[in-house]
């Protein structure tokens, strides 16, 4: 019974998007405010709905109701609560119904935050949502309907692949799918703004916290799949270029160019054009993201369904939205005109830079993941694009970019002179160049390409913190005052855009490092053994077995001790899930602010002595990339809560935003 | 970006006239588009890696000297372990041609007798392939579609050789 209220109310849901995607949009065009009204009220009843349908299956699979295929497959009785709950989401039906489920969320977000917005213009957002979740809700309904019913019902279900059973794995997927469907509010708005011809800097204000929204959800939802694949498959890499990672790498790219675009073009009325275009773009790149992760034509850790039918559905929507969007585009972005001028050297020029830096890295990595498949497509034989290719692409990529990072954030808008930035960067200049050149000695590296690679790395780290400290002196220079109330009066704005550069540093001295130092041994070990990698010793003590609710375990303990000293015991495992019969790695870390200490078992070796084979690894400053990744959504978070968004919530017309306290004017004051 | 050269009096401090401007703006663009192709024809020509059969390698279609990936079956029976280290010794077959693999480390949790594998490594002078990376699987029924392809090649050889005796 359960099951077929959710699939009812899934078509419920399915009639009212259809309602939402088309009356408001005519009504928006035609001037009929009754129509244009429709949209609030369909975009809250649809996710009323919706909500009620992944109620409804996450009731299925805590009470094991088998006779929902989508559960047989994916549940067991011995499945502990908390994963039958996240295997809601954790098969291909349930995450498509997850996706669809945050789209409505959003809409109806949008529907309840946007009072100040003009009438005509929420109808335009909320249809064009509407019509994305029109296509995405038929794709549920008509290929991956997630409440099939299975006949005759098993006694027992399949389990969930061991590898999602994970505390990582119940936040990673809705993490991530807000941030792809966050970005469906910024499109919408670009739609919106593209078919109603008004497109401002009112327009850029309404849109930014969105977008940063949308994009702090994407940064965590990537950080926690970073993580998880660091612990969980066992062999401690944090980042393999595999295509579906790259597949929410491109959106995150491109949607952090965004953010910066919109920043210009709610504060200097530029760059409207091309933002619409980066907004566009980036809902593109998370629908396709979804595609590639979804279709199964992708041989990867995600590729668990296979079925070229849903790749062929999600195909012909892609084309639908990308296609018509580009083509809405080409014909109306001529009209929106270009906006206020700037000379070469200016703020708008370094962001202008950038945006494109991270267009271009966005396009080589689409490249390197799509080329295979094209290849493969057009019988060119079979290949594979590895991690030396992104790598080798991405870094270059990235130097400007850092570079610029740092003198964007204290180039005055509009026109900068060199001499005056020279002035403005000469100390973060000289701190960067001596950090870059000493810190690899120091650290006691000599061969030429691990200290260049260090080198580089260091520079780049403390090149953003040292510039961003300028920039924030250059801010506090003319504020009146402590020093504690002239760093108070700086807006939140300013703060977040300081902790996620900052972030961006932090992460950069984690990759760095961890690239730098990190020791990987793989031995054979004996219980009694030991094995040094640098100050840390691991001793192999004895394995035992563990059983939990639903597999069985083979359990090392390891001593670990720094200097000689104990600091604790570390239980890898390894495990045997009754359901799929299938092996799974448990790494055992001692995790700590300057790095990791990590042991997981390889197998065990037939030579009547217990030895098994193990991965030792010394991972340091590996945290720094979790930590940077939070940093830069903690920034994002802190810009969103800045005061102006509130203050032009209660202001029946914005008008364009003063910059606020910019050193240039208080200097000519 | 190029609304600063639409005043085509205006000198810039430098001196440059803003047509010149203009062409030095497409030149950098050209300059940039370029250096960004050679950075992606340079990166691909060394990091792509081709697939190849068990029957490809044993008809010598494959590289020597050059990495590239192996798949097909583990064939059963044929894993060895040396005594002391972490060397492992198998066949991968696509049940036409068999290839010797020789890896040092610590194999996939998936990795099994009878079931899909992919390899990535080098033919050394005696056509063993030495791997140096053994690729994982995440679902025991999910075989890699270059893993499937080859078995299915085999299997449509081997029927058009029954059907010519």
């Amino acid at each position: 019974m359960i099951p077929e209220i959710g699939q009812f109310a899934l078509v419920l849901a399915l009639l009212l998007v259809m309602v939402q995607g088309t009356l408001p949009l005519i009504g928006a065009s035609k001037g009929i405010s009754a129509w244009m009204a429709l949209s609030r009220r369909t975009a809250q009843g649809a996710f009323f709905f919706l909500s009620l349908a992944l109620g409804c299956l996450i009731y299925s699979f805590i009470v094991n109701d088998f006779s929902v295929l989508n559960v047989a497959n994916n549940s067991n009785t011995k499945l502990p609560v908390i994963y039958r709950i996240a295997a809601s989401w954790g098969s291909h039906e349930g995450s498509i119904m997850m996706w669809v489920f945050m789209l409505g969320m959003w809409s109806c977000a949008v529907s309840i935050f946007s009072k100040h917005l003009p009438e005509e213009m929420v109808a335009r957002v909320l249809g064009v949502m509407g019509c994305v979740s029109m296509g995405l809700l038929l794709f549920l309904l008509l290929t991956s309907n997630p409440f099939d019913r299975l006949f005759p019902v098993p006694l027992e279900g399949r389990d969930l692949n061991p590898l999602l059973q994970d505390p990582g794995m119940i936040l990673h997927p809705p993490m991530l799918y807000m941030g792809y469907v966050g970005f469906s509010v910024a499109f919408a708005f670009a739609v919106a703004a593209l078919l109603g011809g008004r497109l401002d800097a009112t327009w850029a204000r309404w849109s930014r916290p969105w977008t940063t929204l949308a994009w702090c959800f994407l940064t965590i939802g990537i950080l926690i799949g970073s993580w998880w694949a660091y612990y969980e498959l066992g062999w401690g890499g944090w980042w393999f270029w595999d295509p579906v990672e790259n597949a929410s790498l491109m959106p995150w790219l491109v949607g952090t160019a965004l953010m910066h675009s919109l920043a210009v073009t709610e504060k200097r009325g530029t760059f409207k054009v091309w933002t619409v275009l980066l907004a566009i773009c980036t809902f593109s790149l998370s629908l396709l993201g979804t595609f590639l992760v979804r279709s199964g034509i992708l041989t990867s850790v995600h590729a668990f369904a296979v079925d070229p039918q849903r790749g062929m559905f999600i195909l012909a929507l892609l084309a639908l939205v990308i296609g018509g969007s580009l083509a809405l585009f080409a014909f109306r972005a001529p009209k929106v005109g270009t906006g206020g001028t700037f000379k070469i050297i200016s703020r708008e020029s370094a962001l202008l830079a950038n945006n494109v830096l991270l267009a271009v890295a966005c396009g080589t990595v689409l490249l390197g993941t799509l080329y295979p498949l094209f290849l493969d497509a057009l019988k060119l034989g079979k290949i594979s694009v590895g991690p030396p290719y992104f790598e080798a692409v991405f870094v270059p990529l990235m130097a400007p970019l850092v570079f610029l990072m740092g003198v964007g954030a204290v180039a005055r808008w509009k026109e900068a002179t060199l001499p005056d930035l020279w002035a403005r960067l000469r100390w973060a200049a000289a701190i960067t160049l001596v950090a870059a050149v000493a810190l690899p000695f120091i650290l006691g590296r000599t061969s030429p390409t691990s200290v260049a690679l260090l080198a580089l790395g260091f520079a780049m780290a403390f090149w953003i913190i040292t510039a961003s400290l300028a920039g924030l002196f250059d801010r506090v220079k003319y504020v009146e005052g402590s020093f504690r109330e002239k760093l108070a009066r700086q807006p939140r704005s300013f703060w977040g855009m300081f902790a996620a550069h900052i972030g961006v540093a932090v992460f950069i001295i984690g990759v760095t490092v961890v690239k730098g130092f990190e020791i990987e041994r793989d031995v054979r070990m004996t219980p009694g053994d030991t094995v040094a990698i640098s100050n840390y010793t691991f001793r192999f003590e004895s394995m035992g077995e563990r059983t939990g609710p639903n597999f069985h375990a083979s359990r090392g303990t390891f001593e670990l001790s720094k200097n000689g000293k104990p600091v604790r015991k570390l239980y890898p495992e390894k495990r045997m899930y009754f359901a799929h019969g299938m092996p799974m790695t448990e790494a055992a870390i001692d995790s700590g602010i300057f790095g990791d200490r990590y042991v997981s078992l390889g197998e065990p070796i037939n030579d009547g002595k217990d030895s098994w084979s193990v991965r030792v690894y010394h991972k340091p400053f590996v945290t720094w990339i979790w930590y940077g990744c939070i940093l830069m959504t903690l920034g994002g978070l802190l810009a969103i809560s800045d005061r102006r968004y509130r203050v032009s919530a209660r202001r029946e017309t914005a008008k364009p935003s003063l910059p606020p306290l910019e050193p240039a004017k208080l200097e000519k004051a | 970006m190029s609304e600063t050269t639409q005043e085509t009096t205006t000198v810039s401090p430098v001196g440059i006239k803003a047509r010149h401007k203009r062409f030095l703006w497409i030149i950098f663009g050209l300059a940039f588009f370029a250096a960004i192709v050679a950075l992606v024809l340079n990166a691909f020509g060394s990091s792509i890696t081709y697939f190849y059969s068990p029957t490809q390698v044993v008809q010598d279609e494959a590289p020597h000297g050059r990495a590239f990936r192996i798949g097909g079956m583990v064939e059963g029976g044929s894993v060895v372990r040396d005594g002391s280290g972490l060397t492992v010794r198998f066949n991968v077959t696509d049940t036409a041609e068999t290839v010797a693999v020789v890896y040092t480390g610590i194999l996939p949790d998936l990795f099994a007798e009878e079931k899909g594998v992919v390899a990535q490594g080098k033919l050394d002078e005696y056509g063993v392939f030495q791997a140096t990376q053994v690729l994982a699987k995440h679902d025991e029924n999910y075989v890699a579609p270059e893993v499937q392809a080859a078995l299915d090649e085999a299997h449509k050889a081997r029927a058009a050789q029954t059907l010519e005796q």
